[in-house]
């Protein structure tokens, strides 16, 4: 969680030195969810993520240099500089992205489960997206799809109360999400998405279950967003106070001091870990620094695929 | 052997079928109806429910899918009934299929082929009468296949299996019942290059899909006048096969493009635009058009038959240009 927390910070920073730009949304606050998720899931299951995807794109192993790289339009960024901050790929930990049409993910993981399933694999995919999602059609065409056919999909969402600017209670009639998914016949619970082990925990449960060849199971993950929803956001819809009320539980603090109380932390072990933390980072920003252009003459690569059909 | 275009679809599905058991067919009424137009008829009863895959109403969920499952190794063939419904899952075409590719710097291709019934004159209104074709050959990453004849209906799906890259195959409503020889080994075809489906040296009428049949009738009304037209089928929207268009052009040194897509911002109009681009001077009069009338199709018959390109119409465009003084 921490590596996501100095990471986003740093991009914020770097944001505003204008040395990345597009829209960036970032993640601090929703660490745990992540966090949580990402370890229960083996090294050939599956991710599909939204537009707010540093944190799970570091998470499920790309690295932090490879991710930086990328926003700064480098080509040795993990996409070659092609997708930036909403489209990080990689195929090497099957990170299926990055994607900014909320809930245009939704589909894919069914899909990429349905090719698991009907090739005999015990994979699971793990899709993440907001609550805005689920006012979306292709959230109900994809959990009805993921229920008829038992795929092996672990649907996650991040429920952190507001699709952009717009309150949960301002758009949904029903604001039960899990509710929602369980009239599709899809095992689904609610979790504190601001407790990593709680997190941790639900999502084994679930990945155990979907592995099992149990379907598709559904998780809200109750959270927040501390930072507005974009370096665009004048955070006219919600009160200064909600933010920090919500600070005050902290995924991050509330870890160490569950820890700490446990007599598993001590003030060297946090010490230590922000120093590896802050190295890491450190270590990201001169690897993208020293990134380079793709030439202007690759323009038009990797719009059709190089090897063709005879 | 004798045959049609229906059948010579679904021989080509149960092909690959048999060929690649990565392949399925999915889509709305595949499987125990046996197909909307029923392209896939008995192919259920064949190759079970896992292959033929019925799906609910769900265009966007059931395309997304494909894409999805194209992700994963298989190789989809996803069946939209009819080019109005695909307007429903443009989020996956354009958002998800055309970009995955490139977004993710070369590391995603789709390797999915759609198909779809298109176009107009079966008196079916408005809303099950578009040719949109044109309009998804406007999109990067994907590939816009138009097969016209029987071999292309038998020969295009495979190749398209083969692509790395998501194809869209376009059947146009009124070829489906249209019979007659194919080889008996009759199989993969390419899917890049336009065919000269009649040679002539005094114009090319240019076209595609479902007009090829109308634009070859008004090349046999041509020729009991004295004018030789050579009839160009594209088969391929996109990528658009320049060098067979030019070449035709430079053998003729005149062109009507047929499209039974709507004027404005059509396929017939970029085709238009690069032979003016780059045969200008080998041109002897103004590129023309014959397009559907801007209009939503209409049911009754006489002003349907208005609104499309028929052999008449398409004669007549072809006598103005021959008529014009180079």
């Amino acid at each position: 969680m921490l590596r996501v927390r100095r990471l986003e910070e740093q991009c914020v920073e770097l944001y505003s030195a204008a040395k990345i730009r597009g829209f960036l949304h970032v993640y601090i606050g929703e660490e745990a969810v992540a966090a949580g998720v990402m370890s229960t899931l083996a090294p050939d299951d599956a991710v599909v993520a939204t537009y707010r995807e540093h944190g799970h794109a570091l998470l499920r192993g790309v690295s932090a240099g490879a991710i930086l790289a990328e926003m700064y339009g480098y080509v040795e960024g993990c996409c070659r500089g092609r997708g930036g901050s909403m489209h990080l790929f990689d195929a090497a930990t099957r990170f299926y992205g990055g994607n900014a049409i909320v809930a245009g993910g939704l589909p894919l993981a069914v899909g990429l489960a349905l090719a698991d399933k009907m090739s005999g694999r015990s994979r699971v995919t793990a899709c993440f997206f907001g609550e805005g999602a689920v006012a979306e059609g292709e959230f109900h065409e994809s959990l009805n799809l993921a229920a008829l056919w038992q795929l092996p999909v672990l649907f996650c969402c991040e429920n952190n109360l507001y699709a952009m600017g717009t309150a949960l209670a301002r758009s949904e009639s029903q604001t039960d999400i899990a509710l929602k998914a369980a009239s599709y016949e899809i095992a689904s619970w609610s979790a504190d998405g601001m407790d990593v082990l709680a997190v941790e925990e639900a999502a084994r449960r679930a990945v155990d279950a979907v592995r099992s060849g149990g379907g598709p199971h559904f998780l809200e993950l109750r959270t927040y967003r501390f930072r507005a929803h974009s370096m665009f956001d004048p955070e006219r819809y919600r009160e200064k106070t909600e933010v920090s009320r919500w600070m005050e539980r902290d995924p991050i603090n509330t870890l160490r001091k569950a820890l700490e109380d446990a007599g598993q932390l001590t003030e060297k072990d946090w010490k230590k870990i922000q120093q590896d933390v802050d190295a890491e980072v450190k270590a990201a920003v001169e690897f993208a620094e020293a990134g380079t252009l793709e030439p202007v003459e690759e323009l038009t690569r990797f719009v059709y695929s190089e090897r063709r059909p005879q | 052997m004798k045959t049609t275009y229906r059948e010579a679809m679904r021989a080509a599905i149960r092909d690959a079928l048999q060929r690649d058991e990565r392949v399925f067919l999915m889509g709305e009424d595949v499987g125990a109806y046996g197909g909307c137009f029923a392209v896939s008829l008995g192919l259920f009863e064949e190759f079970g429910p896992e292959r033929i895959r019925d799906t609910p109403l769900s265009e966007s969920g059931f395309v997304g899918a494909g894409i999805g499952a194209a992700l994963g190794g298989m190789r989809p063939i996803v069946e939209i009934m009819t080019v109005n419904f695909s307007l429903l899952a443009l989020d996956q075409l354009v958002n998800n299929a055309a970009t995955l590719l490139h977004m993710s710097g070369g590391q995603f291709n789709v390797p999915l082929v759609i198909r779809m019934t298109t176009g107009a004159g079966r008196q079916l209104g408005a809303q099950h009468s578009h040719s949109l074709e044109g309009w998804y050959a406007h999109i990067p990453g994907l590939r816009i296949l138009t097969p016209a004849t029987l071999e292309d209906a038998r020969g295009m799906l495979w190749t398209a299996l083969e692509d790395p890259d998501p194809v869209l195959i376009f059947e146009h409503g009124t070829l489906y019942n249209v019979a007659g020889d194919l080889a008996d080994d009759a199989g993969p075809v390419d899917i890049s290059t336009a065919a000269v489906r009649r040679p002539g040296k005094d114009i090319s009428l240019i076209t595609y899909g479902g007009t090829l049949p109308a634009v070859l009738d008004a090349a046999t009304q041509l020729a009991a006048e004295g004018i030789d037209a050579e009839v160009l089928d594209l088969r391929v929207l996109r990528p658009l096969d320049d060098a067979a268009v030019l070449g035709s052009v430079a053998r003729t040194h005149r062109a009507v493009v047929v499209d039974e897509g709507w004027r404005s911002g059509s396929i017939s109009a970029e085709l238009s635009a690069r032979i003016t681009e780059n045969a200008f001077f080998d041109l002897d009069a103004p590129v023309g058009r014959v397009c559907s009338a801007e209009v939503p199709l209409p049911y009754a018959k006489h002003l349907e038959l208005a609104a499309l390109p028929t052999a008449e119409r398409i004669a007549a465009a072809a006598r103005e240009a021959v008529g014009a003084r180079g």
